[in-house]
């Protein structure tokens, strides 16, 4: 059977029966950060707590990346079959903006301020047969 | 002390298979050498930087052993002027009477390729191919125009005077002039920017000799002063390259912090300035950099481009040397030719390039990853 392993460890939980990103809040001065961080750059603050971000939230700004990028780049796409993949960053409420690769790739379909869910799903295989699952931002259907 | 520029040289920015970066760092300082009519035993000390084509001070290799101190500077897009500011203060300081900034670079063709490590990030952002700083650039433009009614034909007039502007130029890469359709209807690369609307990593060199100002006549008849040399990183809270994540209250970048230090600096502000060189990594930054260093309201600089105003001849002329578009990014150049245009400006020896009505007081910035910027004030 084919084994789901995580792209990073502590980006999100995983397995888990509702996967969510996972932040660190400062309980200084209440700000978020993603990824989780042992410190809070807004304060400096070492007193931070692990916390997950809430599953949808609304588009502040977007790209779409239409050539391949170089190493460290790693899917499992060659020039070949390489496709265009939207970019944005995701206003999550009472947390952090964050910053992903969107399942829509469309200009056309995507607009600032537009509602969108964290989806967790299969980004490459490795040589193994391991899946390496990572996160995206899919619009509310 | 006051400190002046008294000698520069460039090697002209584009691709030149036959010299090395070093090599081209070495012909920019023979020239600056040349410049201020001094030998390279002449220099005291000297401050310099390149990403990716070696030591800086492996210059001296070139130029000959003199024993001097060479300090290497390593501050990504900011080495050019970070150099500037430790040559400045080294000067300001008493310390010494002469010495030499040198900034080269020669990258590899096609997009930088970051490493998510090196800046603190996992490497998961790499891979799944969110470190571009292409990116970054074009959802900053994206959210811009969408907050202050900038239109994607501003973003073609950017580049078309850039081109003009490079034509013009016998030192820049890009020499031919290309029309507003062209450069809106080339390959889309990250929407809403096209392939003519970014500036491509290239290979040039700059050199200046920068001694205290009392001694600056001993060297030239057209010594330029550098009243402010500023560098700023981020605060919490500014929308910056290379971010996994942003906050959600919003703070002015580095760029507005080093353009009121630098005004605060030379006791000036942006209306006394008269030819300004602003980061142009692609034709929106250039847009975004006229409001964030005080030279416009948010908003405004759709009239101003529609109007010309950043032309040479125009108001406030903007990267009279065709700035990144037309030269490319050698990173460890690319700050100092920002300079070396502006003293060239201030002594009227721009050429076809020349701003018209005698220019008093030049300004630089650059701004890159991971979110720094730094600016200079030049004054005749």
């Amino acid at each position: 059977m084919t084994r789901q392993v995580p792209i990073a460890e502590g980006l999100f939980t995983w397995p888990a029966a509702r996967p969510a990103l996972l932040a660190s809040r400062c309980k200084k001065c209440g700000v978020a950060s993603f990824p989780a961080a042992q410190s809070c750059m807004a304060c400096s603050s070492q007193d931070v707590a692990p916390e997950e971000l809430p599953g949808r939230g609304t588009l502040w700004t977007w790209t779409i990346q239409r050539f391949m990028p170089k190493t460290p780049y790693r899917s499992n796409e060659t020039p070949e079959t390489f496709k265009p993949y939207g970019v944005g960053y995701l206003e999550l409420p009472g947390g952090v903006r964050v910053e992903g690769r969107l399942t829509e790739n469309d200009p056309a379909k995507l607009h600032i301020g537009m509602e969108m869910d964290v989806v967790f799903a299969p980004y490459r295989t490795e040589d193994n047969g391991d899946e390496v699952i990572s996160f995206f931002f899919q619009p509310v259907a | 002390m006051d400190v002046a520029i008294v000698g520069i040289g460039i090697h002209p920015f584009g691709r030149t298979p036959s010299r090395s970066g070093l090599q081209q760092g070495a012909y920019a300082s023979r020239l600056a050498l040349q410049d201020a009519g001094i030998e390279w035993r002449d220099i005291e000390f000297a401050f310099g930087g390149s990403v990716s084509a070696g030591s800086a001070d492996a210059l001296v290799n070139e130029l000959g052993l003199t024993g001097i101190p060479f300090i290497n500077v390593a501050n990504g897009c900011a080495t050019g002027g970070s150099s500037l500011i430790s040559a400045f203060n080294a000067i300001k300081s008493g310390q010494y009477d002469i010495g030499m900034v040198a900034g080269f670079d020669k990258h590899d063709r096609g997009a930088f390729n970051a490493d998510p490590e090196a800046l603190g990030i996992g490497q998961w952002y790499g891979e799944t191919g969110l470190m571009m700083t292409t990116q970054f650039f074009a959802m900053k433009i994206q959210k811009y125009m969408h907050d202050h009614g900038i239109s994607t034909d501003t973003l073609a007039r950017v580049s078309e005077k850039a081109f003009i502007n490079g034509s013009k130029n016998p030192n820049a890469w890009r020499r031919e002039p290309l029309g507003v359709e062209e450069i809106a209807d080339s390959m889309m690369v990250n929407d809403p920017l096209t392939k003519f609307m970014f500036c491509s990593p290239s290979e040039g060199a700059v050199s200046l000799v920068l001694c205290r100002a009392d001694h600056a006549t001993r060297y030239t008849d057209t010594p330029v002063y550098l009243k402010a040399a500023t560098l700023k990183s981020r605060r919490f809270g500014s929308f910056e390259v290379f971010a996994p994540s942003q906050a959600l209250e919003q703070a002015d970048g580095p760029t507005v912090d080093a353009a009121r230090a630098a005004f605060e600096m030379a006791g000036v502000g942006p209306r006394d300035i008269d030819v300004l060189q602003l980061q142009d990594t692609e034709a929106g930054a250039e847009i975004m950099h006229m409001a964030e260093n005080g030279f416009c309201e948010h908003g405004e600089q759709e009239a101003l481009i529609r109007a010309g105003a950043t032309h040479i001849g125009g108001a406030m002329p903007v990267n009279t040397d065709g700035g990144c578009l037309a030269n490319g990014e050698p990173i460890g150049a690319s700050g100092l030719r920002q300079v070396y245009e502006n003293v060239l400006q201030l002594r009227g020896q721009a050429g076809g390039h020349q701003v018209p009505g005698d220019p008093q007081l030049a300004y630089t910035h650059v701004y890159g990853a991971p979110g720094i910027s730094a600016v200079t004030i030049l004054q005749k």
